[in-house]
């Protein structure tokens, strides 16, 4: 038997595990309408790659994956696609999510699909394409996408394999029950990992103490395949990634690193069949085992469910009595959160729905002032302080919650479990970790508007200086002009007549520069330009032509206006006003040329 | 040695400058609202405290004493004082400017820090010579620093905690303070 | 010399105290030119905690001379996109007391919102983009102009100019993915002089159940 080490706190609530292994693992009728999230995971939201009324077979691809952090979705059971819209989901906040939505026809046809069974022998590249395009992701409760855990690159060489079948958390017997009937399956998996990561050296399954079934399941296939089954105590939190990696191994993982960097890949005992059925059959991840427990459902038992059969569909084949409790958990007692209603669908990180009636799981009691009493330093697995981290969150220190590590807090809940005054210890924390996080992004964004907004100062002050450049080098020129005009009157040069008051300099005499010689200068160059008399007539005879023509047409369209009632009479009758009064105004002009 | 450890655990624990003598008060309330700021702080008056020992040593035996102008003490002791502090402020803001602008007017009040003063004047008044009325200056430091770090950490706590509406602020520090002097006052009797 | 000094007290005591006083004051003025300080790195650091929304309700023309202004001692409450948090932050940055924001420059809003132009009624005359501090709007003479949603800071300076009151400030709706936990309700009451007229949510429920 390997060495197990012991993970500091942890509490250990009531089990309430027996209720639901009593049976078999059964299967539900399919339901009328299956609601498939787009998001189910950590990453991208898969994009619809299918249309309303299309018809699905089963395991037929219905959304694709988005970039590398994103897992693609299939369609659970053959049927048509009836919505691509926003749709309730089982999210906190109550929102909707986009969610493509398929009408069983009842057939269950699946699409054509063909496992490998010589997987020894295919590339690690090629089998994470079969699990990346298979849709598999964290089936523990994390979601994150298993091709991408299970590829963690060439720097990182894995020598440590660890399957997790702890299940801490009371109620839920989902990955017990499929370990008791498909060990086999299961053993088979952890064989396709290792394949994928290249045969490490160390294989453990680590599962809790209060699981004898399935470790005596387990015990014939893993017989000489250098794969071990770690029993430990039963303790909650033991199934987190990085207590289980420490109750294995001893090693604690340092805050913000992955397992990746100390050589260890952590996979659920669930994601593991998953990904033989992929491999092996073909078949992509599109239903999972779901416990259905507590005291209001008639029968607790697990489900093959299919990944979106809305949770209502589940509680009705199991008697679930509303008026015996008051709220429908989805996940464990510990760690799951009361649904807003009925009407959402299970996920691919469904892992129990627990409906517990008013005895088992009482309304919450009201939080009473925190008495320092520290039971929750004594019962916190990461060895934080949940006492001052709620102190501070109260107080929205910011900077002394990140001294603390507030982030590497796994809200277990096992500091509210033991807190003697009833405070919800976690939301607090997750109220905290939301505020930090919202500030970091505040901070990135008003650091982008400062940036603008030095450019833009930048900008503007750069078209001032090209302006004040401009005017400077125009100055100069007229200067030079001044200069230049002089010189020529001193020479003799004509100047037109009608140029008004020319500076009687004397020839030679050095300009000067005031401001009248510089007026006298302009007026000079405007009065040479200005054309003789003849051109003047000829130039007013021509624009007052095309003045007339202009007018002709806009009284045109006018009459048009007027004949269609289109609304723009006003302007037409404006710009027909305008032109006649330039008509007006050339022909005094010419009128005036001719005295 | 045993002399130079009995002066420090005299001057920081038993006979403490803030706690048990009273003094240097106004920086001990005015500046412990943070910690970062109470550090700095403390190493502005242990270095005040440390170099006006050892400077009003000096002053006193070698120009006071000799020319017979002993009452002339106060006053000069104040200059050295007033000296010492300058020197310390403008080292202070060269070398930080936010500790400089935190400390704000408390800085030049070091000057008028009666524990500056009281540990000169002790100093004088026991007869020591320059070594141990250096350690005693500097035990008055550490001992002040000691203090003014406890205070300021207990009182970012009281920041964040449930103080009832009419203690909030001043009231529960004064309260908090009395208690500390009487846990320090339980040092009587240890040398 | 001394003999002298020694006999004459009065002489005595000025010579030693204008002697130490005419020393330190050398000591001193040697530190001064050593330790001399150029600049106020203070600025920056208040700069950074800003909101950087240029819009100007504080009374300066950008977030930057607020801040020296604060550096000179300007009160710290002026800034409403900055809000309480902000205030906070610089209170905590200066170890002052962190006041209320005062209301006379404006009230923090709880919703963010971004400028919208309605293209239709929109002229092309460009008062907008020059009036935006960070250049969020996109557009040139007698051309259509919009605003870029992303780099819209929210700060309202574009309203004003517009000669046809096309701009629109819009809230910008919560999504999932920014959607986060509210803090819960604090627990429990210390005293009874806390409580002041409120209920006591424990009876409340005693009461309830």
């Amino acid at each position: 038997m390997s060495r197990t080490w012991v993970t500091p706190g942890g509490v250990h609530p009531p089990e309430n595990k027996h209720q639901s292994v009593t049976l078999p693992i059964g299967q539900l009728p399919i339901p009328e309408k299956l609601v498939i999230p787009l998001s189910q995971h950590i990453g991208a939201p898969a994009t619809p790659c299918v249309e309303i009324g299309q018809q699905v077979l089963k395991g037929q691809i219905i959304a694709q994956a988005v970039g590398m952090v994103s897992i693609p979705m299939h369609a659970p059971s053959s049927g048509t696609i009836s919505a691509i819209e926003h749709r309730p989901i089982a999210h906190a906040s109550g929102m909707l999510a986009p969610c493509i939505e398929i009408t069983t026809d009842g057939a269950d046809t699946w699409i054509e699909h063909q496992g490998i069974s010589d997987y020894e022998h295919i590339s690690p590249k090629k089998l994470l394409e079969i699990v990346g395009n298979a849709g598999i992701s964290g089936m523990g409760g994390a979601g994150f996408p298993s091709a991408v855990k299970l590829n963690p690159g060439r720097q990182r060489p894995i020598d440590t394999l660890i399957v997790n079948a702890t299940e801490c958390e009371p109620y839920i017997t989902a990955d017990d029950s499929a370990i008791r009937e498909r060990a086999g399956e299961i053993v088979e998996g952890i064989k396709i990992l290792s394949a994928i990561l290249d045969h490490p050296t160390n294989i453990m399954i680590g599962i809790e103490d209060n699981k004898p079934e399935a470790i005596a399941a387990l015990a014939p296939h893993v017989e000489d395949s250098g794969i071990s089954v770690v029993v430990f105590p039963t303790k909650y939190p033991s199934g987190g990634e990085k207590q289980l990696i420490y109750i294995l191994t001893g090693k604690e993982l340092p805050a913000g690193k992955l397992p990746a960097d100390e050589g260890m890949v952590c996979i659920n005992i669930g994601t593991t069949y998953a990904i033989k059925r992929a491999v092996t059959d073909g078949e992509p991840l599109i239903s999972r085992v779901t416990t259905v427990t507590g005291d209001a459902v008639g029968t607790p038992r697990n489900y093959d469910t299919l990944i979106g059969t809305p949770v209502r569909h589940l509680l009705e084949h199991n008697q679930f009595d509303e008026q015996a409790g008051g709220r429908v958990v989805m996940g464990g007692p510990m760690m799951g959160f009361t649904l807003p209603s009925a009407d959402v669908p299970i996920v691919k990180t469904t892992n129990c729905i627990l409906a517990p009636s008013y005895a088992e799981i009482p309304d919450d009691e009201p939080a009473q002032p925190c008495i320092r009493c520290g039971m929750c330093a004594q019962a916190c697995p990461v060895s934080l302080l949940p006492q001052q981290l709620f102190w501070y969150a109260q107080a929205e220190e910011h900077e002394r919650l990140e001294a603390h590590n507030l982030f590497d807090c796994i809200e277990c809940g096992a500091c509210s479990y033991v807190c003697p005054s009833n405070i919800p210890l976690v939301q607090y924390y997750r109220a905290a970790k939301g505020d930090i996080r919202q500030a970091r992004e505040e901070k990135v964004k008003s650091d982008h508007a400062r940036d603008r907004f030095e450019f833009h100062k930048e900008r503007i002050e750069q078209a001032e200086r090209e302006k004040e450049a401009k005017r400077a080098a125009r100055r100069e020129a007229t200067q030079q002009a001044k200069a230049d005009h002089l010189a020529a009157t001193a020479n003799g040069s004509e100047v037109s007549s009608a140029a008004p008051t020319a500076p009687a300099t004397p020839a030679g005499a050095v300009p000067s520069s005031s401001a009248a010689d510089i007026i006298a200068a302009a007026q000079a160059r405007a009065a040479a330009k200005q054309a003789s008399p003849e051109d003047q007539r000829a130039k007013l005879e021509r624009t007052i032509a095309s003045a007339e023509q202009r007018l002709k047409m806009a009284e045109e369209k006018l009459t048009e206006a007027i004949n269609d009632d289109s609304g723009k009479q006003d302007k037409l009758s404006a710009a027909v006003e305008n032109t006649r009064q330039k008509l007006e105004q050339s022909k005094s002009k010419l009128a005036e040329l001719a005295e | 040695m045993a002399e130079f450890a009995v002066i420090l655990v005299s001057s920081i624990l038993i006979n403490n400058y803030v706690l048990v003598q009273f003094l240097g008060l106004c920086p001990f309330m005015g500046v412990s609202n943070k910690l970062e700021s109470a550090i700095g702080m403390a190493a502005a008056t242990t270095f005040v405290l440390t170099l006006t020992a050892m400077a009003s040593y000096i002053v006193n035996a070698m120009v006071l004493e000799p020319l017979g102008l002993i009452y002339l003490r106060t006053i000069a002791f104040i200059l050295v004082i007033a000296a010492v502090v300058q020197f310390t402020k403008m080292f202070i803001e060269k070398t930080s400017p936010l500790l400089y602008r935190v400390l704000g007017v408390f800085l030049p009040l070091i000057t008028t820090n009666c524990a500056v003063l009281g540990v000169a004047l002790q100093n004088t008044s026991k007869d020591l010579n320059f070594v141990q009325s250096s350690l005693y200056g500097f035990g008055a430091g550490a001992g002040f620093s000691l203090v003014l770090i406890l205070f300021s950490a207990m009182r970012e706590r009281l920041a964040a905690a449930d103080v009832p509406e009419s203690f909030k602020g001043a009231a529960i520090a004064m309260i908090t303070a009395g208690l500390m002097s009487l846990a320090f006052m339980g040092f009587s009797g240890l040398v | 010399m001394i003999e002298l000094i020694a006999q004459n007290p009065i002489l005595a005591a000025l010579v030693a105290l204008v002697g130490l006083s005419i020393l330190f004051g050398a000591l001193l003025g040697f530190a001064a030119e050593k330790f001399k300080v150029v600049g106020d790195p203070i600025v920056e650091q208040i700069d950074e905690l800003l909101p950087q929304t240029q819009c100007g309700q504080c009374g300066f023309p950008g977030c930057r001379p607020y801040a020296e202004s604060i550096a000179n001692g300007d009160v710290i409450n002026k800034c409403p996109p900055g809000g309480q948090s902000t205030i906070n932050a610089i209170a905590n940055l200066l170890d002052v007391p962190a006041p209320e924001l005062d209301a006379e420059h404006g009230e923090e809003s709880e919703v963010k919102t971004v400028a919208y132009i309605r293209e239709d009624e929109c002229i092309g005359c460009t008062k907008c983009i020059q009036a935006c501090p960070v250049d969020a709007i996109l557009g040139a003479a007698k051309l259509m102009h919009t605003v870029i949603a992303d780099e819209c800071t929210g700060c309202d300076l574009c309203v004003e100019p517009c000669p046809v009151d096309c701009i629109d400030m819009l809230p910008v709706a919560e999504t999932i993915t920014d959607w986060k936990w509210s803090i819960p309700a604090k627990p429990g009451q210390m005293i009874a002089t806390d409580r002041r007229g409120e209920v006591n949510p424990a009876v409340q429920n005693e009461d309830a159940a």
